[in-house]
Parts: C-alpha cells; structure tokens; sequence
C-alpha cells in the first residue's frame, strides 16, 4: 500500500500498545489518539505505548474518551491519507472496517470453538462477551452465529445504572443513527447530536457499537444484556480471589453477566466467557472505586 | 416545486457573477452561534458586507472534517441550544430580509436523520435554503437524501478532494448539484493552505467532468488567497477564518460583544474586495 505511517484510537489502551507493538517491530512511526480522560485512568498502558516508542496524542475535544479519539484519528487521517494508514481497532468506522477487523478477530471464537470441542466434545450452549465498539465480541460469536443450539449474549456497560444519564449501552437504549460512516445503535438526543457515553471501563466508553452488533440485534440473533459499573467491579474482585485471575473491568462485564445468570442454568450447561484483556492496567482505577490510593 | 425559483437561486446567482466577470465569495457561519439572534443578525448582515453565497452550519457534536474553529463553533451553537428546527427558523429570518442570496446548509448526517430526511427537505425548501452539503453522505449513500431534495428543488451539492481520481469523479458527479465544492486539500477545514498551481491543476481536470461551477474551500484564510483562488475557480469559500473573528469579538463568558458583527463583516468586505479585485480573462 506504501504507507509508511501507522495511526490508531485506544480506548483503555489495549489496541493502542498492540499497534505500538507491530509498529516498532517494522520500525514505523505510529500516532495513538487516546482521549484525556482515558490517559488518566489507563496509565500503565499509555506508559507500555511510550516503551514501545509510540506517540500518544491526548484528545480534550467532546467527553474526552473513545469517541473523540476516533474523531481525531480521522482527521490526521484525512490530512495524511497519502503516507499513512489507520488501523482502526474495533468493528466500527466506515466500510470495509466493520468488516475487516472482524475477519481479523474471528481467530478468538475459532480457536475457542476449537479447543470446546476437543476439551468438551461439544460446543458451548452459551456465550457472553463483553460489548463497546464490539470487536472482541464478534470475534467470539462470528464463528457460533450458524449453531443455532448457542445462545449468545453481548453485555453492554450500563455505568451507574441505564435508568440514569450515565451509561454506555448503545443497543440497550440508544436508537439508530449514523456515525463515523456506519448505521447503528447510538446514544443521542432528540435532536441527532451525539450525547456522552460513561463507563468505569474505558474500553466499553462508546456512544456507539458496531454495525454488525446492531444487525445482530435487529435480527434477533444475539441478545444485548446490561451490566453496571458495581456489577462488573463485584465480578473483578470475584474473579480475582477465587480464579487467580485479574480481569480487565472490560471483560469483568461479561463474567459479571456470567455470574448473574449461572445460577439458574443446570449443571452441564457451558458457558464460555471472553476474558477479553487482563486487569493490571485497571487496579488504579478499582483500588479508587474501593477509596483507597495505591 | 410549485415554486421552481427555490432551486434557481444558486444558478441565478453564478450567471449574474459571470456577467461581472468574477467569482462568488462564499462564507459560512455556523446557525446559533454564538446565540440564534446574533447569529441571525449576522447572517442577515453578510450579503450587504460582500457575501454572494452563505453557507450556514448545521451544529453537529462530531464534526470529524472540521478543525478546532468550527468545532469550538457547533459546541457554541449547541450550548446556545442549537437544533435543526432552530437552523431552519434562521433561514425564514434571513428570508425575510433577502430574497436572492443563495443559502447551502451544511453539516454531517444524523441530525438529518433524526429530523426525518422528507421533512427536512421540505421545511428546508420552504424555508428558502437552495442546497445542502452533507459530509458523510458519500456517493454510495447518496439514495438516502438525493431523491427528498431533488423532490424539493434543493441541490446535493457534492465534495471533489485531491484524491477524487478521474474513476471517482463521475460517481460523485452523478449526484452532484448546484456547484462542486472542491476541497483543496488533504485535511479538514481551515488548516493548511493549498497551493494556487495545484489547485489551478485540479480545477482544471474538474472541468473536463463537469459543467458545474466549480468552488474552492478548505483553506483559504485571507483577502490574498481568496483573490488567489477567485482567479482560478468559480467561488471561494471561506469558513474557519471567518469564525475566528466571530470568535475573537466574544467576551470571557462566550458571549457576543457590540463588537461582533462589524468585526465579522469588517473581515467580510475584506475578503469581497479581494474577490471582487480578481477579474479573470
């Protein structure tokens, strides 16, 4: 393509430090976009960015988080299409982004099809992966949208509650729109214009979700299921004293949403859970929610 | 279209521009900003300052081809409680005060589409708007909002950039109404300045695809360039240096000055003797 040039919008940092990576080991300069406030609450990836010899470039404009992250990146995109490329790290954006990151994911929900079988001898009955922009939830479902025994939930941040203004559950309580070049579920007022998504997990901070999820939900195929920010954080230090595991407050919505309805399922029911990023980015931010500084 | 003078402002406009032998100057402001009375007052103000074409800003909360000026415009106009109903009561304001110059609405999609796309056409045409520019409609979703407008005798009025190859053209051109508004950079609005051979070649090769009056935006700052880009294409627009005057004349809290308007349309005469000065071959 002859680019020379990576840019990219982060979130929780997670795409930001994968592109970073890919970009020092070809050795091309790569410009983050990362909104103020998620610099703020996701330190420890913003700091693997800068190792990595990235640029991270705050964004003040709007809430400050992904959204306006994306805004920016578009717009160096416009003005530097020539030399540069944007890797775009969730199913949003215009065509063919929805569809290419998903084709990339989909290795998640391949390897884990896989792995069920050979472990299990059978697939899942269930699924439930965690939903901002959504690209580590289509790539667990993509691969299961044909088993019809698999159900298949996406669980959406619902903040403080999605009865309050704070919360991030696009398909839950948004109605279509368009955004960023695609038809979808949006958070937005009366009058079209884009209101602030909020989330305690910077990942699933989205005023939108991608195109496929809404396709998804219209068809009946996937059911989008909310999870507040105490729920998840409930499921984060859960995870962490009995599994030995800390997980990301992105995929903690989804075993949250797991621990919610496990009780009324029988016993041989499988549920696979994407434990999509790991927390260590996160403990600043969950020893805050606890009242205590590190 | 009882009323087929309702679409013919623009082309009225641009044979009356070519019997004097020059370009249109095309200014944009943003609609409520920084309030709907100042705004209005303002818009009202443009043509008498030297505006030929007003293309009036529908605030939008994501407006991903905008620099800071006009962002920091549409979350003026926004606090000032700017909607569409709102824009299109600033159309019937100016309308009653000028019945020939052209007005372009501009901005993104989704508001468009929250109002309802047939209803917007038809209150914008009755309103007394003449085209509209969406920046995130692209060609390939141009059935969305073409049919309504041609309904309603608004022109979709399209955006050519430097990356619009000789295959592109004719499908952006497909739709195309009004004038094309080519953007004369890689960017978004009023950032870098192009540079006068570069764009001369790319009117150029625009000409061969079209009979459109063919403009010039994205980065003209200056009575200089202005005149620069009158002498090489059919209008020059000019947005983001026109908002920093606006935005210049508020006080600390955000709000108009007495200042404003003659600062604003001070800058506008400026630019109208530039355009006015170049007269072509």
């Amino acid at each position: 393509m002859g680019k020379t040039r990576i840019i990219a919008e982060t979130g929780a940092g997670q795409h930001g430090v994968a592109t970073a990576t890919v970009c020092a080991l070809f050795d091309i300069p790569c410009v983050i976009y990362m909104g103020a406030v998620d610099i703020a609450r996701q330190q420890p990836n913003v700091f693997r960015m800068k190792l990595l010899g990235a640029e991270v470039r705050p964004v003040t404009s709007g809430a400050a988080t992904l959204k306006d992250a994306m805004n920016e990146a578009m717009r160096d995109w416009v003005a530097n299409v020539e030399d540069t490329y944007y890797l775009i790290g969730t199913v949003a954006g215009p065509h063919p982004y929805p569809l290419m990151v998903r084709e990339f994911q989909k290795i998640i929900g391949e390897e884990a099809k896989e792995q069920m079988l050979k472990k299990e001898g059978r697939l899942p009955d269930s699924l439930i992966a965690a939903v901002g922009g959504g690209s580590n939830a289509i790539g667990l479902f993509y691969p299961f949208l044909d088993e019809p025994t698999v159900k298949i939930t996406g669980v959406e941040a619902a903040g403080h509650g999605i009865d309050t203004p704070e919360h991030a559950a696009s398909i839950g309580k948004g109605r279509p729109g368009v955004l960023h070049g695609s038809r979808t579920y949006l958070l937005q007022d009366d009058d079209g214009q884009i209101t602030e998504a909020y989330s305690i997990s910077a990942g699933l901070d989205y005023p939108g979700v991608g195109p496929e999820h809404s396709w998804l939900k219209d068809a009946g195929r996937v059911d989008y299921a909310p999870i507040t920010d105490a729920e998840a954080l409930d499921a984060f230090h859960k995870t962490t004293r009995h599994e030995g595991i800390i997980p990301a407050l992105e995929s903690s919505h989804a075993i949250a949403h797991a621990l919610k309805v496990a009780g009324g399922l029988p016993k041989d029911h499988i549920i696979l859970v994407s434990l999509s990023g790991r927390g260590d980015k996160d403990v600043d931010t969950v020893a805050k929610a606890m009242g205590t500084e590190l | 279209m009882t009323d087929t003078l309702k679409n013919n402002r623009i082309a009225r406009r641009f044979a009356k521009l070519e019997a004097e032998n020059r370009a249109a100057l095309v200014v944009y402001l943003a609609a409520s900003d920084p309030d709907a009375a100042t705004a209005t007052a303002l818009m009202q103000a443009l043509p008498e300052a030297g505006a030929d074409i007003i293309e009036l800003g529908m605030p939008f909360t994501d407006p991903m081809a905008d620099g800071p000026a006009i962002q920091k415009a549409a979350l003026r106009a926004l606090k000032a409680g700017a909607s569409m109903a709102n824009t299109i009561a600033q159309v019937y304001a100016f309308r009653a005060t000028d019945q020939d110059t052209p007005i372009i609405l501009m901005g993104y999609y989704n508001p468009i589409d929250t109002y309802g796309v047939d209803r917007f056409a038809a209150d914008a045409a009755d309103a007394g708007v003449d085209g509209v520019i969406i920046v995130d409609v692209p060609p390939e979703e141009a059935e969305e909002i073409h049919p309504a407008l041609a309904r309603n005798g608004l022109a979709f009025i399209c955006l050519a950039t430097p990356t619009s190859d000789d295959a592109r053209l004719p499908q952006i051109l497909k739709y195309a109404g009004g004038f094309l508004y080519y953007v004369s950079i890689l960017g978004i609005t009023g950032t870098a300045t192009a540079a006068s051979d570069a764009v001369e070649a790319a009117v150029k090769r625009l000409k061969a695809h079209t009979d459109l009056p063919i403009a010039i935006g994205f980065g003209i700052k200056t009575p200089e360039s202005a005149a620069t880009m009158s002498r090489i294409a059919d209008a020059a627009v000019v947005g983001s240096a026109v908002i920093e005057k606006l935005a210049a004349s508020l006080d600390a809290k955000g709000n108009a000055t007495e200042m404003l308007i003659p600062n604003v349309t001070a800058f506008v005469g400026e630019l109208a003797k530039g355009v006015r000065g170049a007269r072509r071959g």
